[in-house]
């Protein structure tokens, strides 16, 4: 299968808004192409039935590699790479983009323009990539295409008049955009014969084949026996396989040349061998200066993550070991809680990279987790000079020990119809925002800009943004520095003992409505015990609110009548088994989800 | 189990309890193995309890019996003549019940004891009581001829099942009578001679007020009963008030109520002279039900028909419950059976030592004496404090048991032992 034209490959991303229909658009793009070249599919016929004598592997990555027949006659070999959607994933979405030729920007044709449309635009444009807009969802009551070619030109500056009309989820228009990604996303360059230069911009790691390294062939060729060296962490491999993306499958091929999308195994054990980012090149003959990497991401949120079972410790550790591999945002360290044992303190981009993680830990991993409040990164100033960036609470030094303290900011952006301006405005100021200005994009709609400290935002403040938008606000931020802040730590007490892993910071104004709600969510999160329990928020020792969980009144098996002895000790197992699954502090079962209770004090 | 271990059960008393699956209508509340039946199903049924009989018999030919109760199910929907063919063949076929200070004397000279000497005879008798001998029964399945026919056969104590002595509560209950039915089936039973009787009675039903349950208390105890049984209502899945009730908690008696009415209930029949001597059990001095605290203190019971269960020389075991192949393996098969356990016998399981120290705890605890610590560490060479020594500290402290040579439930103790019977399990 050598011998890829290549002028016939087109390596493009989809971006969009959340929900604006990147995904179905690229179920359809899938469905409507085919996954070989006819020139392959013969050898795809072989290649199957070894592919049967081996394991099946099915990819995450949503990374494939399509065939299309165009109107001119020829075959084209799209590489589709899927970028995130999310505003947390900017950084991934720039790891995408740096794999990428062009980008296709879908757009609702109902509701136009919103806060991330914008941002990934600005991303794509800023990697140099040619980007041309479909307008999505055409055959809604409410779509008004002409509006929203418009709104692209007007507002993004890129031409709109011959943007494809489709409905991705009836089919319609989608051979228009296969057209035009023939016609509008540049061929790769490259040559195909200079030293080898592949960007690696994911990975996985396979029990079977190790590292699996997903890259972008920038210049030269790579196949089975090159002798590759990892610039960065200097780490050397001879390759073993060389291949494509199939729909969930790795397909072998014999060589990736410039310009190719691919994947190269070569028996890497080590996972920290090949971070994404870093550039492939030939041991023997390599290039002279490595791919401009991504820019290193912060973690911008930071939790405590425990295995339910403290025996899971080790298996927590491979599992974030084996997951920082294919997301170089991730980041953790050991740390040792009273109430929760032994775990990592972990580094996250957002709130939603903390839920993916958690969930493909508990999914993937087959591990329970307890979960701790999320924070950011503070800065503590020590009266002896020190600074301290604080990622847990319970690191607080003595607040006598502290000259003074600063928070993370970011610069947000609020697209939101005029209706609605007044009650986000109210939620701005009361998540402590600073007003920096509104622009109309057009008659109904404003770009609200806001100053918004970090740690106001990532709890809860897309959910109460929805909610008091009616769905129609949009949001987009990014890290702007830090600024000196009144911050508190909030203790919560139960039963009178202080609960390390539910302690928070906090600016000292919301301190005493957020102990008044954390104290009411545990109050409902914690189940009646077998005496009464006072829930406690306090500030420095002083207590600052308080519930109580009343004692259990009844709790009692009236009837133990015949001889089924068996069945009542079951009933009393699963009361047991029960109690299993919450953590004890001092004489106190708390539920696992207590301590995540801080991410769900509701706005009222 | 080995013949050696036979020994060691073989003169440990034993109780027997005969499920009767029958009933005129299902209750509301009733999760029990119960259905109604047709005769030729109800005759087929005690045949092949009579086969078990005799199996069972036939391994402990000559143990003492302490206790023999009927339950279901109505056992007195039977008709008198199956009843006590039943109660026949249980004393020819266990020597060991001892019915001897009646006009059953007459039995026991017949049958009993036909080979035995004099001296074991009178060994028996004063080595132990009469047998208890009880039967549940239904207000309105019994007539005066039926009574009479069970008092003659050897039934000694009586369980009826009241439940409530107000008839919109039986109505929605589900139950068969009424009230005043119930009345006349007590005194019919009175007039016959049974002095042994126990009522059982459901508090917290839906829409009930302590004054409501208050009046149901006076009225019963009015009628001097030897026996209260008296259970807070239990929404058990697979019934009428589970589907009608869960989820809808709102429409129960809420548990501060709940628990005035368990208040109310002690209260007044201590002052009625009434000991309450386990959690929900309260009888006149020397009139505990012998045949449950074998169940709360683990002494050896077999439990004959359809989906009984069993607990002998801590091997725990269960009868199948489909009716067919209960009926069929008996009637047709059992022959001269010599296996450990019938074929029908399901979930056999042989108690570990840890197990038994659990049970021994979680029943033990549920009788108001509660348990002995000498008994514990006779039992299992091992101090119940190295086992649960933690554990009771915490509960004492918390004023939910009281340690001294017994461990016992306090008031509080008992309203939440759930919560203290499951922290006694070990695994």
């Amino acid at each position: 299968m050598a011998g890829i034209d290549q002028s016939k490959i087109r390596n493009f991303c989809i971006v969009a808004h959340i929900d604006h229909g990147k995904s179905t658009l690229a179920d359809r793009i899938i469905e409507k192409t085919g996954l070989l070249t006819s020139r392959e599919m013969q050898a795809q016929v072989l290649d199957n039935m070894e592919l049967e004598r081996e394991r099946g592997i099915t990819i995450k990555a949503q990374t494939v590699r399509i065939v299309y027949r165009a109107q001119d006659g020829e075959e084209y070999i799209f590489n589709l790479i899927d970028t995130p959607g999310h505003v947390d994933f900017n950084y991934e979405v720039s790891r995408s983009l740096a794999a990428c030729d062009g980008a296709i920007l879908v757009v609702d044709a109902a509701q136009g323009i919103e806060a991330q449309t914008l941002a990934n635009v600005y991303l794509a444009l800023d990697h140099d990539l040619d980007v041309f807009p479909v307008i999505n969802k055409i055959d809604l009551p409410s779509a008004e295409p002409e509006r929203v070619k418009e709104e692209i030109e007007d507002v993004i500056g890129i031409e709109a008049h011959d943007a494809p009309l489709i409905s991705a989820k009836n089919g319609i228009g989608i051979e228009d955009v296969l057209e035009q990604i023939v016609k509008k996303i540049p061929a790769p360059a490259g040559d195909k014969e200079a030293p080898l230069q592949a960007l690696i911009f994911d990975s996985i790691y396979d029990s079977y084949k190790g590292v699996i390294i997903f890259c972008r062939v920038k210049e030269g060729t790579v196949k089975k026996g090159t002798p590759i060296l990892m610039m960065a962490t200097g780490a050397k491999a001879e390759v073993v396989e060389v291949g494509y993306f199939g729909a969930g499958q790795f397909i072998e091929c014999e060589e990736l040349s410039a310009g190719m999308v691919g994947y190269i195994t070569a028996s890497i054990k080590n996972v920290k061998d090949t971070a994404v980012g870093d550039t492939v090149t030939n041991a023997k003959e390599p290039c002279k200066e490595p791919l401009p990497g991504y820019k290193k991401v912060q973690s911008m949120v930071y939790c405590g993550m425990y295995p339910a079972d403290g025996a899971k410790y080790p298996d927590l550790r491979d599992a974030l070991e084996k997951l920082q591999l294919n997301d170089a945002s991730l980041n953790y360290e050991p740390e040792t809680s009273i109430a929760l044992g032994f775990g990592f303190r972990c580094g996250f981009l957002g709130l939603l990279h903390l839920e993916i993680i958690q969930e493909r830990l508990e999914r993937e991993y087959n591990l329970d987790l307890v979960t701790t409040a999320p924070g950011v990164i503070y800065k503590v100033y020590k009266t002896n000079g020190e600074v301290i960036e604080l990622t847990n609470p319970s690191n607080l030094p003595d607040p006598a020990e502290i000259d003074y303290m600063e928070e993370p900011i970011v610069s947000a952006e609020i697209m939101v119809t005029s209706e609605f301006i007044g009650a986000i405005m109210e939620l701005c100021q009361e998540r402590r925002g600073n007003y920096l200005g509104m622009e109309y994009m057009e008659e109904k709609r404003a770009l609200l800009r806001y100053e918004l400290p970090l740690n106001e935002i990532i709890y809860d403040f897309f959910d109460a943004l929805k909610s008091r938008s009616r769905g129609y606000a949009s949001f987009d931020y990014e890290l702007k520095g830090y600024e000196r802040s009144e911050l508190v730590k909030l203790d919560m007490l139960i039963n009178k003992e202080e609960v390390d892993a539910l302690s928070f910071i906090v600016h000292k104004d919301s301190a005493y409505d957020r102990g008044r709600r954390m104290c009411e969510k545990l109050k409902e999160e914690i189940p009646r015990h077998l005496f009464e329990i006072p829930i406690q928020a306090a500030v420095g020792g002083k207590v600052i609110a308080r519930e109580t969980v009343k004692a259990m009144r009844k709790d009692v098996l009236a009837k133990c009548y015949g001889g089924d002895i068996t069945r009542k000790k079951k009933l009393l197992e699963k009361q047991k088994e029960g109690k299993k699954r919450m953590r004890q502090v001092g004489n106190v079962e708390i539920p696992q989800q207590a301590f995540m209770s801080v991410l769900k004090l509701d706005d009222k | 189990m080995s013949d050696k271990k036979r020994e060691d059960y073989v003169n440990q008393p034993l109780s027997i309890y005969i499920h009767i699956p029958f009933c005129e209508r299902k209750c509301n509340y009733c999760d029990f193995l119960s259905a109604p039946a047709g005769q030729e199903k109800q005759e087929q049924y005690v045949k092949a309890l009579l086969g078990e009989i005799e199996y069972w018999g036939r391994r402990f030919e000559n143990v003492p019996v302490k206790s023999v109760f009927f339950g279901g199910g109505t056992p007195s929907i039977l008709k008198p003549e199956l009843f006590v063919s039943l109660l026949c063949k249980l004393k020819e076929a266990f020597q060991g019940i001892v019915t001897c200070e009646n006009a059953t004397d007459e039995i026991i000279q017949k049958q009993m004891l036909p080979d035995k000497s004099e001296s074991r005879r009178n060994d028996l008798k004063s080595s132990q009581k009469q047998t208890e001998i009880s039967m549940e029964l239904n207000p309105g399945t019994v007539t005066e001829e039926k009574l009479l026919a069970y008092k003659q056969a050897g039934i000694n104590r009586l369980s009826i099942g009241l439940q409530s002595a107000d008839n919109k509560e039986l109505k929605l209950l589900g139950r068969i009578h009424t009230y005043e039915q119930f009345l006349e089936t007590y005194h019919m039973a009175r007039s016959c001679g049974f002095d042994n009787i126990n009522i059982d009675l459901i508090s917290g039903l839906p829409g009930q007020k302590v004054s409501d349950w208050k009046e149901i208390l006076k009225k019963v105890l009015a009628l001097k009963p030897e026996h209260i049984s008296a259970y807070s209502l239990i929404i058990e899945e697979g019934t009428p008030f589970f589907d009608t009730y869960n989820g809808k908690e709102e429409l129960l008696v809420d548990e501060e109520t709940d628990r005035e009415m368990y208040a109310l209930t002690k209260t007044m029949l201590k002052e009625a002279g009434y000991n309450r001597y386990e959690i929900s059990n309260y009888s006149k001095a020397g009139k505990e039900c012998v045949h449950n605290i074998v169940y709360w203190q683990r002494g050896n019971y077999i439990g004959l028909g359809l989906g009984s269960s069993s607990m002998v020389d801590n091997v725990r075991f269960q009868n199948r419950t489909e009716f067919e192949s209960y009926v069929n393996y008996w009637c047709e098969k059992c022959g001269n059976k010599k296996v450990d356990f019938p074929e029908v016998c399901q979930e056999i399981q042989p108690l570990t030592t840890e197990e038994q120290m659990e049970e021994f705890m979680f029943l033990g605890l549920r009788m108001m004496e509660g348990v002995s610590v000498a008994e514990f560490e006779t039992l299992f060479e091992k101090s119940i404090f190295d086992v649960y020594g933690k554990l009771l500290e915490t509960f004492e402290s918390q004023k939910l048991l009281t340690v001294s040579d017994r461990i016992a439930l306090t008031d509080k103790g008992i309203d939440v032992s759930n919560g203290v019977f499951a922290e006694f399990l070990l695994s």
